[in-house]
């Protein structure tokens, strides 16, 4: 393991860059350059701040440098029989733990075990003008001052950069089974919703238009109990499955056809007049391909409580998260500047407007 | 709770002055406008339930109060507020233990208790959205026909509010696998100082922009009122058992607790009390706990009936092997349910060995338990102050009970003091000053020590965006800088002296 401390380097680039006035694009380990508008500024590469700083398999915490590879950290935990239980998703071995929380993004557990924020405990942060923070901790239980460390998580950066963060780890469950069966679109949807208000030990769920898959996770005994009562076809190379959906490197996902996400209730009907796509996360999170109209996505979205993301692809220039309004953007714009006061980090990554 | 102390500023001040006078009367009739007299409070003997929450040793008697039971009668107060630059602190049940919800002599209690119905409870969906002065145990009681629950519970749920839950991020004896409120919340709907209604999180599981669903979580009423929380329910689970292991040593049963997380188990629920806590609490309610054990755990399994008993030979060999006394598996429901009832009882009935009790609130990396209780143990003997211990063990929340009176002259400053070093210690071994009650009035000092300048700066900024004119709360929370300064130099001069007074605001 490479053990590497150049925050006092980075906080001297940005404090420097803040005071010229010059925009910086931050980059880990370059897997999510995709993810966001399009920016520009001068690159400020994070992977070379790397290294698992604390890990206490039975205080259920790790903590590393924001440059840390995932792969790093999933095998430091593997080896204490630990997970991250967000199962961050990677698009390539290079992925950091930095990245990963800066993108917010969560894997085919998160209806069931949670989101990248939930899970985040404490961060070293490096501000819009170079200053080195530290919120949170390595404990469980923390409310002293605001919860800046989660604030951090989906912010793709714009507020700061993530130096280090302090994780809750899980111990990895015994037994694993996914179970596969053909269902139809509405009923595929009700399955998964009934099956989540049951005391299953289900830990992902997912729908690819013709074929429901079940993951259960758990004691040995609570798995077998759970798949014979549930009913199914087990599939054989359940992890690499689920790894391929996590990483998008499913067939649906692959290509270059622009890919949109909804993120939207769990019971929202499937809208078969754009096609079913694919289905995540117990109905909450469903993928679409194709081009397609922004605000027509956003104002379908939103219809039913959602929002759209246009995730991979299509024209990245333009908005690619569902827009805020007024109000609630007036607090992201003031929150941006209490943080970054000349704009500096990720400027226009998240919103076009700043 | 402690009691009301002399040696604080009571807030009768101000009501004397014409001045005060004046500004009550002008507030009153400004918010009688759009509110029925009986949700405009003003005279001083009805004021007086909300001079304090409950950290009572902090009172303060505040200019008027109001109950408005409308979103828009929120807005209009606090529009009101802002236009007269008047200070506004909301209030939920006041069950609050660091001063949250203590009122400012020259400004406006929200209380929100009107904010009391339950408007939908979703089975299919799995999710309540209520008011937010509704009782954390009323969410559970409306779901539980589903089969439902919401699963923040803490020990004053009966009494608590799910705004004030929100505010401070509660936790309860099942966090460590359930989770704390930040984690079980999907929407808020937020006033903000302008009177503007937002809408935070939604009821899918993210949202556009930065979560500020989780920056509300645990933020004190300093950014905003909450009027709309909409939870996550949970199923119940299909079996729940409850073990409790007796220890003749403290360190035993913390190792007991490294040793379960270790062999793969999250517990549902894993508490720790000490020899002083167990006596208190057996009691005052007879629940069967073994007095004279030095320290019991107790362990709670839920899920699957296959997954229950398989963990449940597993803990056990655990607790065996790390040393317990005896180990004891509740018979039935009613059993499982006395035992937590103790547990959760364990504040009120420790008071009772004394006129008062000072509830503390820090955590620590758990490994670190045995050398804080030490150290616990030598100032308790140092202050002369018997200090109980209740423990949330499975993720380190510390909750010392420091035994007072408080009508000796002198013994809430040494007591505070006490306190303080308490927590000042969870710094020092990497912990943190408060796990759940929130910083409040109390902990205000303890911030300098937890956090730089350069933090505390950022933490202002933040309240700024929300809430320019610093109107929201303001004094709590987050102290000034000038303030760590001089508390700063204060424990660089006197370190062995008792605190000078610091006014608190
Ligand atoms: C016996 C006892 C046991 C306790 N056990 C636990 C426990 O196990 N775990 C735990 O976490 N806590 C515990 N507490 C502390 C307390 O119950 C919690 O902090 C609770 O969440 C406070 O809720 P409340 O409605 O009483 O809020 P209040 O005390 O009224 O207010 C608390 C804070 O929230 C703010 N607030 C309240 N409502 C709103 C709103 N609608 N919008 C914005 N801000 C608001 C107030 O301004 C204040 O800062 C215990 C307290 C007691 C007395």
């Amino acid at each position: 393991m490479e053990l590497r401390d150049i925050s006092a380097d980075l906080a001297q680039v940005v404090e420097q860059a803040s005071a010229e006035r010059q925009p910086l694009v931050v980059v880990g380990g370059g897997t999510k350059g995709f993810y966001g508008r399009r920016v520009d500024g001068t690159a400020l590469s994070v992977s070379g701040h790397r290294g698992i700083t604390n890990y206490e398999a039975t205080e259920l915490v790790l903590s590393a440098r924001a440059g840390t590879p995932l792969v790093e950290i999933e095998s430091a935990l593997a080896e204490h029989g630990q997970m991250l239980p967000f199962e961050p998703p990677r698009f390539g071995p290079t992925a950091t733990l930095g990245g990963a929380l800066a993108c917010g993004l969560s894997g085919p557990a998160r209806p069931y075990r949670g989101a990248a924020r939930d899970f985040v405990l404490g961060t070293r942060v490096l501000n819009g003008r170079g200053e080195s923070l530290r919120f949170g901790g390595e404990v469980m239980k923390n409310v002293a001052g605001y919860d800046v460390s989660r604030l951090m998580v989906g912010a793709l950066g714009t507020l700061g950069i993530v130096l280090e963060a302090s994780l809750k780890v899980l111990p990895r469950p015994a037994a694993e089974i996914t179970l596969v069966r053909d269902e139809d679109p509405d009923a595929a949807l009700t399955t998964m919703n009934a099956l989540g208000g049951k005391p299953y030990p289900l830990t992902a769920s997912a729908y690819d238009g013709e074929r429901l898959y079940l993951r259960f996770s758990g004691a040995r005994a609570a798995v077998d109990a759970a798949a014979a009562r549930v009913g199914g076809e087990r599939l054989s190379d359940a992890d690499d499955w689920w790894r391929s959906v996590r990483d998008h490197t499913h067939p649906f996902f692959t290509g270059d056809a622009p890919l949109w996400r909804l993120s939207l209730p769990a019971t929202a009907p499937l809208a078969e007049r754009e096609g079913i796509g694919f289905v995540e996360w117990g109905g909450a999170q469903r993928w679409l391909r194709g081009e397609r109209a922004a605000e027509a996505m956003w104002h379908q979205a939103q219809t039913v409580g959602g929002h759209a993301t246009l995730y991979r692809g299509g024209d990245r220039t333009a908005g690619v998260f569902q827009p805020l309004p007024e109000a609630m953007a007036a607090i992201h714009r003031r929150l941006k500047r209490a943080f970054d006061p000349h704009g500096i980090c990720n400027a226009h990554r998240l919103y076009a407007e700043w | 709770m402690t009691q009301a102390n002399n040696d604080l500023p009571t807030a009768d001040a101000p009501m004397g002055t014409a001045d005060a006078a004046g500004r009550r009367a002008s507030l009153a009739s400004a918010f009688l406008r759009f509110l029925p007299p009986e949700s405009v409070i003003c005279a001083p003997e009805e004021l007086r339930p909300y001079e304090t929450d409950g950290l009572s040793a902090f009172r303060r008697v505040p200019l008027v109060v109001v109950l408005p039971d409308t979103i828009e009668q929120v807005q209009r107060v606090l529009a009101i507020c802002r236009e007269q630059q008047v200070p506004v602190v909301a209030r939920g049940a006041g069950t609050g233990l660091s001063g949250g919800a203590m009122p400012l002599d020259n400004g406006v209690l929200l209380g929100l208790a009107k904010f009391n119905r339950i408007l939908d409870i979703d089975p299919v969906r799995r999710i309540a959205r209520v008011q937010p002065g509704v009782r954390n145990l009323a969410i559970s009681e409306a779901a539980s026909p589903h089969g439902l629950y919401y699963a923040p519970d803490p020990s004053s749920q009966i009494a608590c509010t799910i705004g004030g839950n929100v505010a401070e991020n509660s936790g309860g004896v099942h966090c460590l696998k359930y989770g704390l409120t930040v984690h079980n919340v999907l929407e808020l709907k937020m006033v903000t100082i302008d009177g503007e209604l937002l809408t935070f999180g939604g009821e899918c599981l993210d949202a556009p922009g930065y979560d500020l669903l989780a920056l509300m979580s645990g933020s004190e009423g300093m950014l905003g009122v909450i009027v709309e929380v909409t939870v996550k329910l949970l199923p119940r689970p299909e079996v729940a058992i409850l073990q409790m292991a007796a220890f003749d040593d403290i360190a035993n049963a913390g190792a007991a607790v490294g040793g379960i997380i270790a062999a793969g188990i999250i517990p549902a629920g894993l508490e720790m009390m000490d020899e002083l806590a167990i006596r208190c609490t057996e009691d005052f309610a007879h629940c069967g706990y073994p007095v004279g054990a030095a320290a019991i755990l107790l362990c709670e399994l839920d899920g699957t009936q296959e997954e229950v008993d398989e963990q449940m030979q597993r803990v056990r060999a655990v607790m065996e092997s790390s040393g317990a006394t005896s180990v004891h598996i509740a018979a039935d429901e009613a059993e499982r349910q006395r035992l937590w009832k103790g547990r959760k009882s364990a504040f009120p009935a420790t008071g009772r060995l004394a006129p008062d009790y000072y509830c503390m609130d820090g955590t620590i990396p758990r490994k670190r338990l045995p050398e804080v209780l030490q150290r616990m143990s030598e100032m308790s003997a140092q202050y002369s102050l018997p200090v109980a211990n209740v423990f949330h063990a499975g993720d380190g929340n510390l909750h010392p009970l420091i035994l007072f009176d408080s009508n000796r002259p002198g013994e809430w400053k040494k007591t505070e003091e006490f306190g303080a070093r308490i927590l000042e210690l969870c710094v020092e071994v990497g912990g943190t000053i408060t796990g759940e009650h929130g910083v409040g009035v109390e902990k205000i000092n303890q911030m300098c020590v937890q956090f730089q300048p350069l933090e505390l700066a950022q933490f202002h900024a933040v309240k700024a965006a929300f809430d320019g004119d610093g109107l929201l709360n303001p004094g709590k929370a987050v102290p000034t800088l000038q303030r760590c300064a001089e508390y700063g130099a204060m424990h660089v001069h006197h370190a062995d002296a008792p605190w000078p007074d610091l006014e608190r605001f």
